[in-house]
């Protein structure tokens, strides 16, 4: 049995035609059950994000099933398969198992180490587990896979650092503040990355935004927003005391607030320390506002130099993660390889009991005047053949499942003698998820 | 027996002060955990020849410079547990370990032998007296570690040097909260030291306050830490200025601990 990968990501198709071919998550079951209805295709697993579309499946043919389900996204979605083909990727065996686990484990990631991919792809099984269409070999991999997932986020650093500027201002302002649970914000001016650095503040825990602006509309439409506190641009300086992180991004011609201006709100603060961004060009904030003692003040400049920092880190870590997956490949791989021995040799065993029985028989029943125990005898006779004919490829078979190249015999008697061995766990499903 | 855990303590304290050391360079979080755990074993051992040297000399081994500097040692070490268990900061080791191993080097330079008790000593006051101090001087120790570790944190954030250390090295709030955590246990503990020390010498010599080098040090380092605890509760005094009257305050403490002891004549004097 073989694992298959076919899909589609950020890095082989635009965004047009990836929400071509998703599935919604509502209406997965239709496709799961049509995906395991085809010939060639024994289990399944839908993952449907808006970065990747891709179907992990397992197949007796490779080459026949990722045709197939390349012809199936094609038809579910009424694309013409010509125009899909040139997006799609497809793995088989260990390529598809290194695939997988790296999706997981957020290698594969438009932004590396991100955190939602694991999620994403647990809830896609949890459909798969409950419509039934991932069995034995899916199941046991997916949970491989997610406990390699797990390893490579305990064991590297690959997820602990920011790579966005929203995010490296929060990082930042933890360095300097500590716990945010009892800061304020205050956001100056409307910029898209102030928001989004405030949305993050929010979402790390800070207690309360105070939004201004010059026109007090858009400071009242912001703050509801964030259900927060509205502020006429005239009255900053008598509420810029309570904000302890301060988001600026005006388009004021000029500095609107001075190190003197700060140096009162500090000294009215108790001398509790004050954590500046500046986004705006023409500046917002004097630069010397940092040379105070209790007020750290940064432009994006120096917080894209954190996220290029955090990036350079997270490669380095990549590496560290690449191989932790290529530990576990060999482990799996050689318990996916093990899962057939058992059942070839036993249908290798059935079937030449099966023509043992019937030449015996053929025998027996032509065999007039047959000595008393010459039935017994031919049956042990016959039988002795058959254990020594077998001995040797069955000892072959079992060393082999615990090396690596077990498929090749276990295909290789497949053909030769036309068996259909029966999949059948030998071995305790250790889930971990 | 009491010499063998000596040494193994100073091994102990020396591999963990290597692997803190190396902390500060790498960036592999399995080395702090080996070098606490050295520390923790140290103190063990540290423990065990305190205790037993107790035993062969029957008074609490602080005094002379041999011990004094080994029970400094083991206080700060003592502290230093504590806190990383509280604030989880294994960086802090980096600064604290050092010295304890430092005070303990200092420790084996003086002779060890044991010798009678000065009968003026053989007191209960003993026990308050310099229980309180040692305690008070290693939570300051403390202090000294977070502040210098504020001040280099401080100027990476000011000069925007964000590497591998800056990304160690804990919030400034966490440093000036163990500064402030540190003066609220070491002020009251100095102060409760001072006046015992003082009726303890009404006791024994018949008078308060004699105006001895170790007295009048004291009360200095006293009133800078005084100072401090006063800025920090009214006008808000923190961060940089909290931590450079930390260090002033370590170093005047350091001083009135062993300069005054091996330089300036006086009742305290270890003879």
């Amino acid at each position: 049995m073989n694992i298959i990968v076919v899909g589609l990501s950020h890095k082989t198709a635009t965004v047009e035609i990836r929400e071509k071919v998703a599935f919604s998550p509502n209406l997965i079951e239709k496709p799961l059950h049509e995906l395991v209805a085809l010939d060639e295709i024994v289990e399944g697993v839908i993952v449907s994000t808006c970065n990747r579309v891709e179907i992990y499946a397992t197949t007796r043919d490779i080459a026949g099933g990722i045709a197939r389900i390349k012809r199936f996204l094609a038809e579910y979605h009424h694309i013409p398969l010509e125009s899909l083909e040139p997006h799609l990727y497809s793995y088989h065996s260990e390529a598809a198992i290194r695939h997988v686990f790296r999706v997981a484990s957020s290698l594969d990631s438009m932004v590396v180490g991100e955190p939602q991919i694991l999620g994403q792809i647990k809830t896609s099984y949890g459909y798969a587990a409950e419509y039934k269409s991932s069995g034995i070999i899916l199941n046991r991999f997916l949970h491989k896979a997610f406990s390699v997932a797990k390893r490579v986020r305990t064991e590297t650093k690959i997820a602990s650092s920011a790579v966005s500027v929203a995010f490296a201002a929060v990082e930042l302002a933890k360095k300097i503040l500590g716990s945010l649970s009892d800061k304020t914000v205050m956001l100056i001016g409307a910029g898209e990355m102030c928001e989004l650095a405030a949305k993050h503040f929010m979402n790390s825990g800070a207690r309360g935004v105070m939004v201004t602006n010059r026109t007090f509309e858009r400071a009242e439409r912001l703050a509801e927003e964030f259900s927060g506190e509205a502020v006429r641009f005239e009255e900053l300086f008598q509420h810029l005391h309570r904000a302890d992180i301060v988001l600026s991004s005006t388009g004021a011609p000029h500095v609107i607030i001075g190190p003197k201006d700060v140096e009162d709100v500090v000294k009215r603060r108790k001398f509790k320390p004050m954590f500046f961004i500046d986004i705006a060009v023409p500046r917002d904030i004097d630069p010397k506002v940092d040379d105070l003692e209790n007020a750290y003040l940064f432009t994006v400049d120096n917080l894209q130099e954190i996220v290029q920092a955090n990036l350079a880190q997270r490669s380095l870590e990549a590496e560290k993660a690449e191989e932790i997956i290529n530990q576990e490949i060999g482990q799996f791989f050689k318990w996916l390889a093990s899962l057939e021995v058992t059942p070839t040799i036993v249908a290798l065993r059935n079937h030449f009991d099966e023509i043992r029985r019937a030449e015996l028989e053929k025998t027996l029943s032509n065999w007039k005047d047959l000595p008393p125990d010459a039935e017994k005898r031919l049956e042990a006779l016959t039988m002795a053949m058959m254990n020594k004919l077998l001995h040797t490829p069955t000892t072959v078979l079992k060393k082999a499942g615990q090396g690596g190249r077990v498929d090749l015999y276990v295909d290789g008697l497949r053909q030769l003698f036309e068996l259909e061995a029966v999949l059948e766990e030998h071995e305790e499903l250790e889930l971990e998820v | 027996m009491s010499q063998i855990f000596f040494y193994c303590t100073l091994v102990l304290y020396g591999l963990a002060t290597a692997l803190y050391l190396g902390y500060l360079l790498r960036t592999t979080q399995g080395v702090a955990t080996w070098a606490s755990r050295l520390v923790a074993a140290g103190f063990v051992a540290h423990l065990l020849s305190t205790i037993h040297r107790f035993n062969s000399a029957g008074y609490l081994p602080i005094t002379n410079m041999h011990e004094s500097l080994s029970f400094f040692s083991l206080v700060i070490v003592g502290a230093f547990l504590l806190f990383v268990r509280k604030y989880k900061i294994a960086i802090l080791g980096s600064f604290v370990i050092p010295l304890a191993l430092l005070m303990i080097i200092g420790s084996s330079a003086f002779p060890s032998v044991i010798k009678e008790l000065n009968p003026a000593l053989k007191s209960g006051w003993l026990w308050v007296h310099t229980i309180m101090a040692f305690v008070s001087y290693a939570t300051f120790t403390i202090a000294f570690a977070a502040a210098v570790i504020y001040l280099i944190q401080q100027h990476f954030l000011k000069k925007k040097k964000f590497g591998a250390l800056f990304q160690k090295l804990p919030s400034l709030d966490t440093l000036d909260d163990i500064n402030y955590r540190c003066l609220t246990i070491g002020f009251p503990l100095l102060t409760v030291a001072i006046i015992s020390g003082a009726i303890w010498a009404e006791k024994a010599w018949g008078t308060y306050w004699s105006w001895d080098p170790k007295e009048t040090w004291s009360l200095i380092t006293w009133f800078i830490y005084a100072a401090l605890l006063h800025g920090r509760m009214t006008t808000g005094w923190r961060g940089k200025r909290a931590a450079l009257l930390s260090i002033a305050g370590f170093l005047i403490m350091l001083f009135t601990f062993i300069g005054v002891n091996m330089w300036l004549p006086g009742l305290h004097s270890y003879k």
